[in-house]
Formats: C-alpha cells, structure tokens, sequence
C-alpha cells in the first residue's frame, strides 16, 4: 500500500467524524471520505492510474493535483474530460478510465 | 461606486478584497477552486470539521479573518466553482471578462462582466522539468502532494523522494510528514556554495523578514529531528518503473545543474514529488494586455497598477514571492483600485513589507535559478510535453532540421504544447529546448507559451446556450 488515506486516530489535526462515499471504477466500488476529490478518492484506495495516453497507451493519473495539467481527466457518469483532482466525488459516482485514440491515417489522404 | 472584479481567492486576491472594501469599493472575487484561500490555504471541505486544522497551516489566522470579513460583507461577494474562460478587449478601451460557473468540467452557466476595475491575483503553479520515466504512475507535482495532503489528507506514497529546487521542497516534506509518508530524500539541485552565496549576502536586508529566516530554520530542524536526509546540488535523473515508480535514481549535480557521471544511486521509492520553482498563471494577464517584464512575470508600478488602464495584478504573478508578498501587494492593488493611494496611512504598513519581501524574493529566484545543463539528464525518448507525447528527441530533431526560428511554426509541427493543459506544464522547457536546438536566443515570430485566448475549457454546449448580450456590472444578475 503506498498512496492512502491519513489514519485520523493518527492525525495531528484531530478530525471529527466524517460521512464516506463511494464510487465505482472498472467494476469495483471505491470508499473515500465525502468531500473528496475523484482523485483522492481513487488515491485513498491506492488507485494511481486511471486515463490510457493516446500515442504511447501509457498509464496516467494524477499529476499537478491542482487543476492545472488535464493528465488526470477522466469520464464521469457518461461526461468526458473530467479532471479527476477537481470533481468533487459523489455517492454513486461511475467513473471511467479515459482513451482517447488518435484519429487513423486515412489511405491515401495527404502524405 | 468602483466596481471591482478579483480573479483569484488566494491570499493576494482576498488581501486586495478586503482593502478594496475598506476604502469602499464594492467587490465581487471569483476563485475556479470550490474553497477560497488558494494553493497556499488549501483545506478541507466544511464537511470535514478538525479540531486543530491549523497545524497544517502558516498564517491560519490572517485567512480565517480575511475570509470571515468578506463572507459576511454585503459589499462583497465570493463566487467558487467560477473562471474565466476568456478575456477580450473592446473597442472602447474596456475589458469584458467573460466567466462560466458551476460543476468543475461539468455543465456550467455562462456570464460576461464589464468591471470598472479588474485586479488579477491568479497565482502560479509548481514548475516541474521533465526526467527520463516522469509520466509514470506515482510521480507528482510537489504541489500536488502538499493539495492532496492539507486538502484531502492523503499521503501519495508511503516512502518518497521529493527533488526539486527552492525553499517550497521544505514545506511540501513537512506536509507529507504529517500525512504520515516517509520522505526518504529530498534532493535540492542547488549547490550549497550558491545558495549560501545568495541566501546569508546583505543580512541586513533580512532584518524585516526574520520570521521567513526562522520559518525555514524550523523546517531544517523538522528535517533533522525526522531524520529527513537533505541533500543539496543533487537531483532525480531518472524514475524507474513499470506501471508505476519503483525507484529513482539521483546524482551529483554541477554548478548548471549537469549530472556528474559516477555519482549516480538508485533509491527504492514509491512516490516521487518534483518542484523546480513555479510558473506563474499569466493568460489572463495577456489577454488583457498587460506589459511582461523581462523575466516573464507582470510589469506592476509601484501601486500594483499593470500596463492597462484599470487592471491591478498582485501575487506571484508579478513575482515568486511567497505570501508575505502576496498578502501585502494585494492589500495595496485592492486600495488603490478603489481610490486610494499608496502614501494613505492604511497602507504605509503593506507598502514596507512589499519593499521587503521584494528583496526576500530577488534572494531566492538567484539562490535557486534553474541550472543551465539541466537537460544533459534527458534521454531522446523523454516526453517533454506530457499532453501531446512529444519527447525530447523529436523536439532537437525538428528544430535542427526545420531551421525554423518560430515557435508556433516549430510547436505545429512537432505538436509540442498543444494538447489539453495548452502548454502550461511543458511551455518554458518546450520553448528552452527549442531555442537551444535552433540556437537562437528568442523566437523570431516573437510569440510566447504564455498566450492562451481561451483560458479555460468550456463545453461547446455550454457556449451555445450563452445568451449574446448580457453585459453587467459585476454585481447585476443577468
């Protein structure tokens, strides 16, 4: 186990008591804390990767974890391009690994 | 009464808020984020309650007084979930600021505004060069993990190498710390001799800015007592792994940042956090027309005003500088936006310690200026661009080949800095290795990375059911 949640009986800042929520991803449920991102939901559970690039069909995940870079974006409940580190997770959330192919080279169009 | 659009909810656009209502202004502050408080304050939802949130934080209590000021100001208002998507110049001189709202990357509501006076607090992001397996599963931004670890507690790894240059390495370990990862090395790339050049020079100067001085001496104890080990002028060359990081390898650094062959040692790792400094967020700056300075950040007077008339810019996008600065060039953009002057008594206190933090800031951009060689540690199948899978072979071989001098002739083709994120992880290296590999110093078409016209993605739906004509105030509801 390496990305997780922090334990709150650990936790310097003394959390309170919290609702979880739970997403589905690739056929499995994934339980986070309510309030958390798509992406720290999936981190929590030591998911790291969750979009296949176009060109080197390399695994990606979660990059600048502020909105900024588009690597975590994801397909939630049916909607593309969604990034993972600034949806929050609701309950019952379906999220889908992104795959976007690069269109084909069309025979003998342009060189 | 002034009217005034801030674009940001950080500490500088919250700071130029409050003036801004202290000298009567009336304020609308617009954040993309679903919290106020920024990168810097980023916390937990309120459904998330802590007993002691604070520990997590510097200066806790200035934000929790700026946000309870304006939250309950009738004179202001703060709208979350809500960005710029576009900003355009009108004929009349005057800027329409044209944002949309709701669900982030869901379905959104459109609205255009017209403010009297815009200031611009947008900030900036971690800078992060690119390392031979850095697309890898379990790589981060150093920002990334201090956002996941105060926004969301979580720890991304369990054992980490955090690498970078720049005194935000040593808050970025302690937040990991508390999120309860092993940091099992940082590696700062400057070399000691120069950042005890840079950093002890002109003492004197510092004498305002001690409790910076002390804040990093207690991070270095922090270091000490966890038994961080902090080892400067070395560096991540490479991440190993398959589906995600295994382990890095790190190596002894020389004076422009060029691995020294023989000093290279792999280290088992989870997670890898990676800072190089920061970029900061300008394609609103742009798009409104505002003068750059030389080293790329906002040309500000003395009053925060910018080149155009009417647009303010307060933050790291006039300078890395850290909140200190931010807070205080906020304070005075808010002030002078809505009237007032830098010589009023309110803000003789904000003016000294922009002066000072200034300075602060010049000491740590020399201290830990990127080193020159750092791209003698990429191989030719490194990804450069992360979005388009431009690696940086491609980019050598096509700038060696086309003898083009234009960037945008050289980004069509090798399709460097064009995807998702529009060149903002990739454009400055992109724009660097370029430059080097056609051996010009600037591009000859005299464009920049920094230009987005479209500031942010919006669903063409969503652009479709924008109505055509409700220009307001900030304040009106169309």
């Amino acid at each position: 186990m390496s990305a997780r949640p922090v334990d709150p009986k650990r936790d310097p800042i003394r959390p309170g008591p919290t609702d979880s929520v739970t997403i589905t991803f690739e056929g499995r449920e994934y339980v986070g804390v309510r309030g958390q991102s798509v992406a720290g939901v999936l981190l929590a559970n030591d998911v790291l990767d969750w979009r296949t690039s176009s060109t080197r069909h390399e695994p990606r995940g979660l990059f600048c974890g502020i909105g900024v870079c588009f690597d975590c974006v994801v397909t939630v409940d049916g909607q593309r391009d969604v990034r993972a580190c600034q949806r929050t997770a609701r309950d019952g959330a379906q999220v889908e690994r992104q795959h976007d192919e690069l269109p084909r080279r069309v025979e003998g169009a342009g060189s | 009464m002034t009217d005034i659009l801030v674009i940001g909810a950080g500490p500088a656009g919250l700071a130029a808020a409050a003036a801004a209502r202290r000298r009567g202004a009336t304020v609308r502050v617009i954040d993309s984020a679903e919290r106020t408080g920024g990168q810097y304050w980023r916390h937990l939802p309120e459904s998330r309650p802590a007993g002691r949130e604070a520990v997590l934080h510097h200066q806790w209590n200035t934000y929790q007084s700026l946000r309870q000021a304006l939250e309950f100001d009738p004179g202001c208002t703060i709208d979350t979930e809500t960005q710029v998507w576009a900003v355009e110049r009108r004929a009349d001189g005057t800027l329409r600021v044209n944002l949309a709202s709701g669900d982030v990357d869901g379905t959104r509501a459109t609205e255009s505004v017209v403010p009297d006076r815009l200031i611009l607090a947008t900030g900036a992001h971690d800078r992060a060069l690119p390392v031979p397996g850095w697309t890898l599963p379990g790589v981060f931004t150093a920002g990334a993990a201090q956002a996941m670890a105060k926004g969301e507690r979580i720890a991304v790894g369990d054992r980490v190498v955090v690498a970078g240059s720049g005194p935000f390495l040593f808050p970025v370990t302690a937040s990991l710390g508390q999120a309860g990862a092993r940091v099992v090395g940082v590696f700062e790339a400057s070399r000691p001799s120069r950042m005890a050049r840079h950093w002890l020079a002109r003492p004197w100067e510092l004498a305002g800015a001690s409790h910076k001085v002390s804040e990093l001496a207690g991070y270095v104890a922090h270091h000490v007592r966890g038994r961080v080990p902090y080892r400067t002028g070395y560096g991540v060359v490479e991440i190993h792994g398959t589906a995600r990081v295994e382990a890095v390898t790190v190596a002894r650094l020389d004076a422009d940042w060029a691995p020294v062959l023989g000093t290279e040692r792999r280290i088992d790792c989870d997670a890898v956090c990676l800072g190089h400094g920061f970029t900061p967020r300008l394609e609103l700056a742009v798009a409104a027309g505002c003068e750059l300075t030389d080293e790329r950040f906002v040309r500000v007077d003395g009053e925060q005003r910018t080149s155009v008339d009417g647009v303010f810019a307060a933050g790291e996008i006039t300078a890395i500088g850290g909140v200190d600065l931010a807070l205080a060039e906020g304070e005075i953009a808010g002030w002078v936006a809505a009237g007032g002057s830098t010589a009023d008594a309110p803000v003789r206190s904000a003016r000294r310690a922009r002066d000072r933090f200034t300075r602060f800031a010049e000491r740590i951009a020399t201290a830990h200026r990127i080193g020159a060689s750092w791209s003698s540690w990429l191989q030719d199948d490194t990804i450069v661009c992360r979005c388009e899978e431009v690696d940086a072979g491609t980019l050598n071989r096509v700038a060696e080949s086309t003898a083009s001098v234009g960037l945008r002739s050289l980004k069509l083709t090798t399709r460097a800095g064009l995807g998702l994120c529009q060149g903002r992880i990739c454009g400055r290296t992109v724009e660097q290795l370029l430059a080097g590999a056609s051996g010009c110093t600037a591009f000859a078409d005299g464009t920049t990375t920094d230009r987005r016209p479209i500031a942010a993605p919006l669903r063409i739906g969503d652009l479709a059911r924008a109505p055509q004509s409700t220009e307001t105030s900030p304040h009106q509801i169309p």
